[in-house]
């Protein structure tokens, strides 16, 4: 058992309502990317929250190097080797990248040392960092990056990488799994927490797959397909999406044109002439790095800022690019923002609460000022129902949902309304695939009754998979469109990356 | 062998029962820490623990006078939830109960030798002007220029009570009065009419009681209830369902500075009957502890409200029979606060020893 660096033995952890990991067993080799692959609400953050100090288990052990290994806190686990980077940033936003990074060892460091520790992993690992820019000014996968180095510096041994790939863009997926494998060479052993199958079978030597707190199989990845893997992790089969084309009018239902927006504030991306058109049934993506101006230009589709310098909107002949998000929804248009807790719900109010936040004339919510909670509730229950939403009922707070179960509820919330647009950003981001499926397979069937949506993502596969046309947003500028069924995947990495032949 | 020092790790889910007994706790322990108190001082602790919150409401008028106290801290709280619900920190009630009294006090001059059944309503309606307008300074000065409403809200407490001082020693003094810095007594029917004979609980209670119930279907059943919790709660969601914010913050200044005004019109018209210099014992300030204790729900309010106002005639009393300082009953307010933000913060995190290796 040389080989092995890490002996999970029946790891056990309840907490109040749920057991989070039941009887958890299985080996970690040295020197290999070994991925822990399940949906949201499998247990996996967990087993690594276990690893990494943050939590103690019930029962069980761990060994680490065939030594028994038992941590309270992530300094402790850092400093016996395991180093984790987190899906969620844990970042200073108000200072550099320098102060983030001095602040997070535990170490003391003079800034010189660091400088030097950091050329050194920033050539070796291919991670550039500009380390006088503020946390605020990064994109998210600048960030992501700042967190990886930080953890490098104290020289893991084992690096846990929560989702790793999810803000970022084909190329960068690419050098991040450079990234790795020269890591991996160097020794060390990288654990892959993922949601994304083609991840699992193109990187990872292993697979430990998780469900309902259970390990179902822990295998090398050598003999799996993304529906092997599925089928595993889901425990039902997923059906084949195709794009289909014959539904759509030619009549243009939404029309952005030159669209141009200053800012004045470093930390935003000022919009260039922004045009697009949708049509009436479409489903229109817009795909890009993060921070190149999607959320400025969500902003100025839902109404949110309604200051553009220069430009117009047009939807079913009206101009409405001054109009707010209430009188946009009075035209039956909605929309679902990125952030789904404290912007598309607030997470301190019940599920049935969140369905007021999106009012559309049709509803039936509001009576001289007075909510007609019956109507509410039903409309909260059908959403629930129709949209196979996991909760105790219409009155459970919207922040005991998990991820993909609160934004399958917002989306359906939209949907229910029968919208003949909607505009919505990163539909599936950070949530488990059962619920990623389902969503995407609402926006589909939706745009096949006559609804156009406008998609922005940077997951190039979910745009791949749900849309008519791609356009690309880089530095706030918009490219021309392609029609999804003829795009070249090599043609968008470049956009995505500036470059436009 | 663990660390001396707790750090505060946060609770993945705070207990509901829990939150429903923080203020009862908060209370058990302040009479606890008061006990201590009392007993450094020298005092048997039963004795005056008695004397501070069992003998003032032991006879018929010590509980009229619970009452009168009550009043105006309950419907100040209420009011203020309208802000604090809306995360907007209004802790100029102070002022906006001084400007109420003023203008509702001053129609009250005006009439002072008028009987007649419009007067009190018109002075109500003044009062509430008063204060509205008085909240809706901060409004502005947040809503236009961005400016702390903490600091301009209590900077206006003390601009409104220069105010008051000023007429009540300059234009508005009594021309009978002996130079005594007051005004003239109001009419009769420019009085709150006494409840029961003999007792000083006016109908400023009942119009508290009335905008309670008010201020509790706004609150629970209404949009414009939702429309204050969800910019409260996140400003970005509101922003996302298209209310408008700035409405959302002058309607709320606007009704809080109303109520404290009708609350300080109340006051000079019930148990005062004219203008002078100390019409409010604080009350906008310790209506804040009111609101927070009642954990911002009408009901909690009313009992917060009873207990706050038990701290003001449990200080008189000791005062009296135990020759104590009147300021106790401060010390018995912070103590409350003190232990309610704590058993709060214990409620959604917890202290944790690490060991140490």
């Amino acid at each position: 058992m040389s080989d092995t660096i890490l002996n999970i033995e029946n790891i056990t952890k309840s907490f109040p309502r749920v057991i989070a990991n039941k009887k958890v067993t299985f080996d970690i080799k040295k020197n290999a990317v070994h991925a822990i692959l399940g949906e949201n609400g499998a247990g996996k953050s967990t087993l690594v929250k276990i690893l990494y100090g943050l939590l103690e288990p019930d029962e069980g052990n761990i060994k680490l190097n065939n030594k028994d290994f038992k941590v309270n806190s992530p300094a402790e686990a850092r400093k016996q080797g395991i180093g984790m980077v987190f899906q969620h940033f844990s970042l200073f936003d108000s200072l550099s990248v320098k102060e983030n990074l001095i602040l997070g060892i535990d170490e003391k460091m003079s800034y010189s040392d660091l400088e030097n520790k950091l050329e050194n992993i920033s050539s070796r690992y291919n991670l550039p960092l500009d380390l006088d820019a503020p946390i605020t000014a990064l994109s998210a996968g600048e960030k992501q990056r700042v967190e990886i180095v930080r953890i490098l510096l104290q020289d893991p041994q084992i690096l846990i990488m929560d989702e790793p790939t999810s803000v970022l863009t084909p190329q960068e997926v690419e050098s991040l799994f450079v990234t790795l494998n020269a890591l991996v060479k160097e020794g060390r052993t990288i654990l892959y927490i993922t949601h994304k199958l083609e991840e699992v079978i193109s990187i990872c030597d292993t697979v430990t797959i998780m469900r309902s707190g259970e390990i179902i199989d822990t295998s090398s990845t050598a003999n799996q397909t993304p529906k092997t893997l599925a089928t595993k992790m889901l425990g039902q089969k997923l059906d084949d999406l195709k794009t289909n084309y014959g539904h759509i009018k030619d009549e243009v239902n939404f029309e952005v044109k030159n669209i141009s927006c200053d800012f004045n504030d470093p930390f935003l991306t000022d919009l260039k002439n922004i045009s697009f058109q949708v049509r009436v049934g479409e489903i229109y993506g817009i795909a890009g790095v993060a921070g190149n101006g999607q959320s400025e230009l969500m902003d100025i589709l839902t109404g949110e800022n309604i200051n553009i310098k220069s430009g117009s909107i047009t939807f079913d002949n009206k101009k409405i690019e001054k109009y707010g998000p209430q009188k946009r929804r009075d035209l039956s248009i909605s929309f679902v923002p990125e952030n789904r807790l404290g912007h598309s719900a607030v997470p301190e109010l019940s599920l049935s609460e969140n369905i007021l936040l999106s009012q559309f004339p049709k509803n039936n919510f509001i009576r001289n000022g007075i909510i007609l909670k019956n109507n509410v509730d039903d409309f909260a229950n059908n959403v629930i129902n129709e949209f196979k939403v996991i909760t105790p009922g219409n009155d459970a707070k919207a922040s005991s949902l998990s991820g993909g179960n609160l934004q399958k509820y917002v989306i359906g919330r939209e949907i229910s309304s029968k919208p003949k647009i909607l505009i919505i950003s990163h539909p599936t981001w950070g949530i488990d695939a059962g619920a990623e499926h389902s969503i995407r397979e609402s926006l589909i069937e939706l745009s096949q009754n006559g609804t156009s949506i406008i998609v922005i993502s940077q997951d190039l596969d979910e745009l791949i998979e749900i849309t008519h046309k791609i356009s690309v947003i880089y530095d706030g500028n918009l490219s021309k469109p392609f029609k999804t069924s003829e795009i070249e995947i090599e043609k968008l990495g470049l956009l995505m990356g500036g470059k436009n032949e | 062998m663990n660390s001396l020092f707790p750090s505060i790790a946060s609770r993945s889910q705070s207990s509901g029962l829990m939150n429903f007994f923080v203020p009862i706790i908060s209370i058990v322990l302040t009479l606890i820490t008061g006990s201590i108190i009392f007993v450094l001082l020298g005092f048997d602790p039963v004795y005056a623990l008695y004397t501070f919150f069992i003998s003032p409401i032991s006879s018929t008028y010590g509980i009229s006078e619970l009452f009168v106290k009550a009043t105006p801290l309950a419907l100040i709280a209420i009011g203020l939830s309208y802000c604090f619900k809306n995360n907007i920190y209004n802790i100029g009630a102070e002022g906006q109960l001084t400007m109420g009294a003023i203008f509702g006090g001053g129609i009250g001059i005006l009439f002072h030798d008028t009987n007649a059944f419009w007067l009190l309503p018109l002075m109500i309606f003044a009062g509430a002007i008063g204060g509205a307008l008085w909240g809706l300074i901060p409004a502005i000065l947040k809503t236009k220029f961005n400016t702390n409403e903490i600091l301009t809200s209590l900077m206006l407490v003390y601009v409104a009570l220069f105010i008051l001082d000023y007429l009540v020693v300059g234009p508005w003094k009594d021309p009978f009065g002996y130079s005594f810095p007051k005004s003239r007594p109001f009419s009769e029917s420019g009085r709150m009419p006494l409840l029961f004979d003999g007792l000083r609980v006016h109908f400023g209670l009942i119009i508290t009681l009335f905008l309670i119930f008010i201020s509790w279907f706004i609150f629970s059943k209404t949009i414009f209830g939702f429309q204050l919790k969800v910019s409260g709660y996140s400003p970005k969601a509101a922003r996302y369902a298209g209310f408008n914010q700035t409405t959302l913050v002058f309607f709320a200044f606007a009704i809080c500075g109303a109520f404290a005004g009708i609350a300080g019109l109340a006051e000079v018209s019930g148990p005062i009957g004219l203008l002078y210099r100390d019409i409010s014992p604080n009350y906008g300030f310790t209506a804040i502890i009111v609101a927070f204790l009642g954990r911002l729900h009408p009901i909690g309010i009313i009992f917060a409200s009873l207990v706050i106002a038990l701290t003001y005639l449990g200080a008189e009393d000791a005062q009296l029979f135990l020759q104590i300082p009147s300021a106790v009953g401060f010390i018995f307010q912070g103590l409350v606060l003190f232990y309610l933000l704590g058993a709060e913060l214990l409620i959604n995190y917890k202290l944790t020893y690490k060991k140490l290796l």
